[in-house]
């Protein structure tokens, strides 16, 4: 049981730690939500410059753009990233976080070399065709149809809930190749080039009033065969390395961004006044704040004891599943807190007499989305229960 | 950096996982009701170093950290072990005899504010008593706890003594000293709860494999799987906190060790109460009864609770450091 970073970690922390403080404050502030053209500009130059300071892909391998560190170090990074408050993953996150692992464990040479270092180098946009409006939480169900044509899918069918359709240029895309097997065995993992003909993208406006959300209509669109990652009929696994990666190591910077934003809490609580004194005099306040801290560090060191596991085998465990599961549920509870913090203030979305109430508002709104992706609470809870703990299956 | 348990450690706990489950079956819990601690089972628990395990081997102790210590007491609070375990620990070295289990030493946390009236556990046991003061930690002999024994303890394993007054005794550490003392028991604490939370959730999963209802188990049903899926990621995080404070104490190089202790103590705290309350649930109406063992888990859970600062205390304590 080491828990101490090595003098190498260390000596990477502080080089990250005075080029963050240099360069993230002359990325400038985020564009406005609805301007999707500078929204990507804004994500994938962050990412350039990321990775033409070598710090892109942290634990990526070095031949296609990575750094080839350990994941001690890209939980550095984490922690520094957080720190500085640099620009979020956003559009970037199915490419770095599930698009690229998944391509890295499973792809063939040639889709690692078309799109790893292009993900890193901030110049692909993922996004994730899994779910269909009869395929949610029974994703297996999915009968977006490809039938082979010579050496290219034609794929017709439906995709709901897509996260930056309209502005993707990739989508792991889930396609349904032998509709006789059974629902698990007949299912492919594909690359879906998002220029090709035949793809039809109607926004879904969000709860939050963005537009980031999307329906797929996929009539007749040709897909070569070599981008079918994995092998044909075998997407089920594959799916299952994603979510892995989803469910596991994906949270990792969001959960000690988790801390971050608590530590602002409490500045904040220190800053407003109530009943004459500050919050921060507020006892039952300063319990809550404390409950919700202790938590997110309990979950910190979980993700630590989850990477002991991820270095042995190279896909996260089963444990993706308490880890995601935890720190969704916690993390709709400490943005909520920072809407109570905001007192009426909370009222508006914009920000007002210099109170971050975008910051609060919009991502508490967006952590009600967390719950249900990636295989919503109740599915993790049975996947605890199964496959962890060994309780008999539901009928399904 | 390799959270992961080293083969010590491993051999450690698999050590001590395989006394207590010789010694402390979870079926012979009411054969402890009469007499909780005994001489002879004291000076086992000291063979088997649970006293002297952080003590430097010059003074006849094992020398390991806390890293080891959590992974001794996580076993001892799976089966309930009862006694004043916390306290005989932290007295080895500063108190003679504690280490090798002469001596059972009980204490008090007298800056506390919940602490009058003052009730001491296990006070007909012990020969030596401690005192957590402002100034700093004192002993004295156990037969100045003069007071009345309540009939019926909360946990039926660990009696307890309401005592007028406590003992004025001889100063054997300064301020500094007790404040060592508050961190490192409320940790202890932290490992005996993250016991009770493994071992409730276990009874909980392997109960409701073999009850059935409705012609199925009743682990087949949704209802159940979801509360025991949260009592695993209670446990899971709980796990994963006391352990890192545990090795964060060992080192300060790895962070501030009083946070880590207080983020411990608040999940910990938390997982024993909730997976012993879900414990009960999921046993239905055996979970009600005396012969089953779930409530001796909750009890001692509700125990743990006022030793070393409460959950509150230490979400207080959290507060302090995160608006530091």
């Amino acid at each position: 049981m080491d828990l101490r970073y090595s003098d190498a970690d260390e000596k990477f922390r502080s080089a990250l730690r005075g080029w963050l403080a240099a360069e993230a404050p002359k990325h400038g502030a985020p564009p406005p939500r609805d301007d999707w053209d500078a929204r990507r500009a804004w994500d994938l130059g962050w990412q350039r410059k990321l990775f033409d300071a070598g710090y892109a892909g942290v634990n990526w391998p070095k031949a296609y753009g990575g750094r080839g560190a350990t994941l001690t170090e890209e939980l550095v990074y984490y922690e520094e990233t957080a720190r500085a408050k640099a620009p979020y993953v956003g559009m970037n996150f199915v490419g770095l976080r599930h698009g690229g692992p998944t391509l890295i464990a499973e792809g063939t040479e040639l889709q690692k070399q078309r799109h790893l270092p292009r993900i890193l180098r901030g110049e692909e946009v993922w996004c994730q065709g899994f779910s269909e409006p009869i395929a949610g939480s029974d994703l297996a169900a999915l009968k977006m149809a490809a039938v082979r044509d010579g050496d290219h899918y034609v794929v017709t069918g439906h995709k709901i809930w897509t996260s930056f359709a309209q502005r993707a240029d990739y989508c792991e895309l889930l396609v349904r190749t032998n509709p006789t097997a059974p629902k698990h065995k007949g299912i492919s993992w594909l690359i879906l080039p998002m220029n090709l003909p035949g793809i039809e993208i109607r926004p879904l406006p969000t709860l939050r009033g963005e537009s980031d959300f999307s329906e797929m209509f996929l009539e007749g669109v040709r897909i070569p065969c070599e981008n079918v990652v994995g092998a044909e009929n075998d997407g089920w696994r594959i799916t299952n390395v994603t979510l892995r990666f989803e469910r596991g190591t994906a949270w990792a910077a969001d959960i000690i961004e988790l801390t971050q934003f608590l530590r602002d809490m409490a500045k904040l609580a220190k800053q407003l006044t109530r009943d004459d004194a500050s919050a921060w005099e507020d006892r039952a306040l300063r319990r809550e704040l404390g409950h919700l801290a202790a938590e997110a560090d309990a979950l910190w060191a979980l993700v630590k004891w989850q990477i002991g596991e991820v270095q042995k085998t190279g896909v996260p465990g089963l444990g993706g599943s308490a880890l995601k599961l935890a720190f969704t549920e916690l993390n709709q509870r400490v943005y909520e807190f920072g809407h109570r913090l905001l007192g009426r203030a909370g009222l508006a979305r914009d920000d007002f007499a210099r109170l971050p109430v975008v910051e609060i508002n919009d991502t508490f709104l967006n952590t009600l989305s967390l719950t249900i992706a990636a295989g919503s609470s109740q599915i993790q809870r049975n996947i605890v229960s199964e496959r962890i703990l060994g309780m008999p299956r539901e009928p399904r | 950096m390799n959270f992961s348990l080293n083969d010590d450690q491993l051999a450690l706990q698999q050590g001590i996982r395989d006394f207590c489950e010789q010694e402390f079956p979870i079926d012979a819990l009411g054969v402890l009701e009469k007499t909780p601690v005994t001489r002879e089972r004291w000076k086992q628990l000291a063979e088997m170093g649970v006293f002297s395990l952080r003590l430097p081997e010059a003074q006849g102790g094992i020398g390991l950290g806390m890293a080891e210590a959590v992974l001794v007491f996580s076993e001892l609070g799976r089966r309930l072990v009862p006694g004043p375990l916390v306290w005989s620990q932290l007295a080895a070295g500063a108190v003679d005899g504690a280490a090798n289990g002469d001596t059972i030493v009980g204490g008090l946390d007298d800056t506390h504010p919940t602490n009058r009236p003052q009730l001491v556990e296990h006070a007909g046991v012990l020969d030596a008593f401690v005192v957590l003061g402002r100034s700093g930690v004192t002993q004295a002999p156990a037969s100045t706890l003069t007071g009345s024994d309540f009939a019926t303890p909360l946990d039926p394993l660990t009696p307890v003594r309401h005592v007028a007054a406590l003992p004025q005794g001889a100063v054997i550490g300064d301020a500094l000293a007790a404040a060592r003392w508050r961190r490192d028991g409320a940790l202890l604490s932290a490992a005996l709860q993250l016991g009770i939370a493994e071992t409730t959730l276990a009874l909980a999963v392997e109960y409701a494999k073999k009850r059935e209802q409705f012609d199925r188990p009743i682990a087949s049903f949704q209802a159940i799987k979801h509360l025991a899926a949260d009592m695993h990621v209670r446990t899971e995080a709980a796990r994963a906190a006391v352990y890192a404070a545990g090795a964060t104490c060992d080192d300060a190089a790895i962070g501030e060790a009083a946070r880590a202790v207080s983020s411990a103590r608040v999940v910990a705290g938390e997982a024993a109460l909730k997976n012993a309350r879900t414990c009960i649930q999921i046993y239905g109406g055996m979970g009600f009864t005396w012969e089953m063992p779930p409530h001796y888990f909750l009890k001692r859970a509700l125990v743990l609770e006022h030793a070393f600062g409460t959950t509150d205390d230490h979400c207080e304590l959290v507060a302090e450091s995160v608006g530091a």
